[in-house]
């Protein structure tokens, strides 16, 4: 289990080294090409995202890395859950939704994927725990039976793999034909990963994974990702920095619908390049 | 691919299903309108509304009596009913404690629930078998009786949503609680129950079953409140299971104004509603 | 309590009481007043069969199997239609479409009865007469429920309009049951990979289920009631039948033909009486349908 990267503590001092006025150069935005090689599961130009005439992303440029964790952090309502729903069409739904740009899975725009057939690729799990009003082994199932993948092997082998990645196996083993409503909420959340994680998704997208939990409970979830980092790319949106800095190797920081700097995150925590970031970062607002 | 074919081409048939189940019923609405215009407005002339009817053979006749009839007893039952059930709704709203308040809305709601021709039974043994006729009276007070648990539950409503900030702040101030409710609470709940109450008037205005036995009919002017009285919605239903085609052709002229009524009062409470405050159900 | 405040406590009190009056009041009086009939046939009023005013002999049975069977008629056809479009105007329809079909099915309940058996009369019942029962009786005439002449009144014909009057019901609370279900829940199925009816069918209905199925109570209690309409086009038969297209009664029917002329105790206690069961009916359907609306709004969710 790779451990987690150089804890951040925010500084709690002294001006940023680079004037604040200039916007920094979209090289600047990419991780230093020191760092051990990495490839992109996710690459966005150019996003800009719309509902109706208010606009909610302003050109959004970020190369997602393969089997890492990606944090996204930012004030309320600056965008990041709206940008994390773009990357499996989830927003669609909402009424005069529009995005301009490009957000390419794998080299392939997801615009032109089947919507259907992306979403079994790129996963999500939600920020209140929303299990189906069914029992523990229909949520899981869920997803394997209404996408017809339960050919091989035995839709229990799946069902019991998936809830020991979620590591919930052994707390519902003996229960799986009771309703899910029955486990407590960091269970719940715990059964909705499972939830997602049975379909096998190559990329996992999780909105405030933690906001409705306990710490304990949270501390389940976080070592959850630790363990699917080699099998699954992570992206999660968090308000709590110290979840960023004890997750993700990789920290995009949003405000006001921009993506203000991207950077490791120990880079993001202990040189932020641009002054928003410093700011948020020790507090000074968000 | 082929299942995934398969499940969007499910997709679609359902929604083209549940669709067309939706503009079924909501172009019935439109075919009662366009039949009931069709048949009903070749019979609609000034005679119609100021004439009595005349012997079946003869023409010329019209159904000014059934109008009047109708808004006779449905002005009675406003009188009694919406008393009731605005005060009662004060009550539940501002007074009530946990077991009366429940007591009170369930059997109000029982009453609501009961079938328009058992509350006709009801207003017979009340009040035509100790009068030993068939009156305006029993029938407006039969109405009556479907127009409390209404009136009721809207103000219920309507008061419950005033916002308790603003109760508090008039409370703040030293008002009484009568003096609150009377000056504040209600007027900021109006619109609504009034609204209520005027959906509530429009419906009992097209009941029939209530009125068959208790007031009867009359091809007559009634001289008085303690006779038999003529309703539009009785004359409807007893013309039009007549044999006379000239009956039927009323029947129509008739359905297409109380209908026309009907809706139109709907139409206009609803759009009273809709500009401020949420859609409350009735 | 100051003065002011107690008086308006004792006035409102007293209205709101008059209303828990007057109904047990109407429990009193209906039991009253079907006196006779009871202590003359006791049980065997429910079982008769045969109503006859002449020789005093009063049985409900084929009442009470008419108002069955046209409000079974009414719900079978009621039920997919009414699910079906709630469902259409809850998740599927753009908000506009949606606003507007919902307007107009929420005027359809306002209709007066006497007026869709009207139409009834007029409309529907000759198209059965000459295109729908016969239609009817030849593709489906091998079962007991499509067999004997087709006159177009009957049980079918009040079951069809007794269809369309409590489709607004059934349509208007399902459709506000539906749209309470969390977005997230929606949410969670699509971001799997379902398509929009796998996610409606295998998730938000299930969730709305106690509130379609409170809808699907009030709409029977409706119908079980109904009597405008359905006199107008039962047939007034008073007899049992097998075959939907063969003219019937029902409850509510025969009160209201024959109340205003019955003479003598022992016949008009014996519609009293049938008015009695029929309310004793409709209480506990109505029962029903608030316990099971007022459990979704208090959970807030349908807990498996």
């Amino acid at each position: 289990m790779d451990t987690a990267p150089d804890t951040a503590v925010p500084r709690q001092t002294s001006p940023p080294p680079i004037p604040v006025d200039a916007p920094a150069p979209v090289s600047d935005r990419r991780p230093a090409a020191s760092q051990p090689p990495h490839k992109t599961k996710i690459d966005v130009r150019s996003l800009n995202f719309f509902y109706g005439s208010f606009q909610a992303l302003h050109d959004i440029n970020i190369e997602i890395p393969e089997k890492r964790i990606t944090a996204l952090i930012g004030p309320s309502g600056c965008g990041k859950s709206t940008f994390l729903r773009t990357l499996n069409r989830i927003n669609e739904m909402v009424r005069h939704a529009r995005a301009e740009g490009s957000v390419a899975l794998d080299g392939e725009n997801v615009a032109d994927l089947d919507v259907t057939n992306l979403r079994r690729r790129v996963g999500m799990v939600f920020q209140r725990p929303n299990p189906f009003p069914k029992s523990i082994f229909d949520n899981v199932a869920y997803g394997i039976r209404v996408n017809g993948l339960k050919g091989d092997g035995s839709l229990h082998d799946k069902v019991e793999h998936s809830l020991r990645r979620a590591a919930l196996w052994d707390e519902v083993k003996d229960k799986l034909h009771q309703s899910a409503y029955s486990l407590s909420g960091g269970q719940q959340q715990r059964l909705c990963i499972a939830r997602a994680l049975a379909i096998d998704p190559e990329v996992l997208l999780l909105d405030e994974p933690c906001s409705a939990l306990d710490p304990i409970a949270t501390a389940k979830i976080e070592d959850l990702m630790f363990s699917l980092k080699k099998e699954c790319t992570q992206v999660i949106v968090t308000h709590n920095m110290q979840q960023a800095a004890r997750v993700a190797e990789f920290t995009g920081f949003f405000l006001m619908g921009r993506l203000i700097e991207f950077d490791r995150t120990a880079a993001i925590f202990k040189r932020p390049s641009r002054k928003e970031t410093e700011d948020y970062i020790t507090g000074r607002f968000g | 691919m082929n299942r995934l074919r398969y499940r969007k081409f499910v997709n679609g048939v359902m929604l083209g299903l549940t669709g067309v189940f939706t503009m079924i019923t909501a172009s019935v609405l439109f075919l009662i309108l366009g039949y009931l215009v069709y048949n009903g407005s070749k019979s609609i002339d000034w005679n119609f509304f100021t004439k009595l009817p005349v012997p079946v053979g003869e023409t010329g006749g019209g159904m000014a009596n059934a109008i009047a009839g109708s808004a006779t007893m449905v002005g009675l039952a406003a009188l009694i009913g919406l008393p009731i059930g605005f005060f009662g709704g004060i009550y539940l709203a501002e007074f009530g404690g946990k077991s009366v308040t429940f007591a009170i809305r369930y059997t109000a709601d029982l009453l609501n629930g009961v079938p328009s021709i058992v509350i006709g039974i009801f207003a017979w043994t009340v009040v035509v078998v100790p009068m030993h006729r068939f009156s305006a009276l029993a029938g407006g007070f039969a109405l009556s009786l479907m127009l409390i648990p209404i009136a009721l539950r809207t103000t219920e409503q309507f008061l419950l949503n005033v916002p308790r900030p603003l109760r508090e702040a008039a409370l703040a101030l030293g008002a009484p609680k009568w003096k609150v409710i009377a000056n504040v609470v209600v007027p900021a709940a109006s619109k609504g129950i009034m609204t209520g109450m005027i959906l509530g008037i429009a419906r009992i205005a097209g009941e029939t079953a209530p009125l068959l036995f208790t007031a009867l009919g009359n091809q007559f002017w009634a001289r008085g409140l303690d006779e038999p009285t003529a309703s539009l919605p009785v004359v409807i239903f007893t013309h039009a299971v007549a044999p006379y085609e000239e009956w039927q052709r009323q029947a129509w002229a008739a359905g297409l104004v109380l209908l026309g009524l009907v809706l139109a009062t709907n139409i206009g409470a609803r759009w009273i509603l809709s500009r401020g405050i949420a859609v409350q159900k009735g | 309590m100051r003065g002011g405040d107690e008086v308006a406590h004792l006035i409102t009190l007293a209205f709101a009481a008059s209303v828990f009056l007057v109904t047990i009041f109407l429990v009193w009086e209906l039991w009253l007043h079907s006196g006779p009939s009871r202590h003359k046939f006791g049980f065997s009023f429910l079982t008769g069969t045969d109503w006859d005013p002449v020789q005093g002999i009063f049985g409900a049975l084929p009442y009470i199997y008419g108002t069955v069977v046209t409000s079974v008629v009414a719900m079978m056809i009621a039920i997919p239609l009414g699910v079906g479009a709630a469902v259409f105007l809850a998740e599927l329809a753009p908000p506009r479409l949606s606003n507007g079909c919902t307007f107009l099915v929420e005027l359809l309940a306002a209709v007066p009865s006497v007026i869709y058996g009207l139409l009834a009369m007029y409309s529907l019942v000759p198209l059965l007469r000459s295109y729908g029962e016969p239609f009817l009786k030849a593709t489906l005439g091998f079962l007991p429920f499509f067999q004997g002449p087709a006159f177009g009144v009957g049980y079918l014909a009040a079951g069809l309009i007794l269809a369309i009057m409590t489709l607004p019901y059934i349509i208007s609370i399902s459709r506000e049951s539906l749209l309470e279900v969390p977005r997230d829940q929606r949410e969670a199925a699509l971001a799997l990979g379902a398509t929009k009816w796998e996610a409606t069918s295998q998730v938000v209905v299930p969730f709305a289920r106690l509130g379609i199925f409170g809808s699907i109570f009030l709409a029977l209690a409706r119908a079980l009631g109904e009597t405008m309409a359905v006199t107008m086009v039962i047939g007034n038969d008073p007899g049992i039948h097998a075959s939907l297209l063969a003219p019937g009664h029902t409850i509510a029917a025969v009160i209201a033909n024959e109340f205003a002329e019955a003479s003598g105790a022992l016949y008009q206690s014996s519609l009293v009486e049938m008015g009695l069961v029929l309310f004793l009916i409709t209480i506990i359907i109505n029962a029903l349908a608030r316990l099971l609306v007022i459990a979704t709004s208090r959970k807030g969710t349908a807990h498996a």
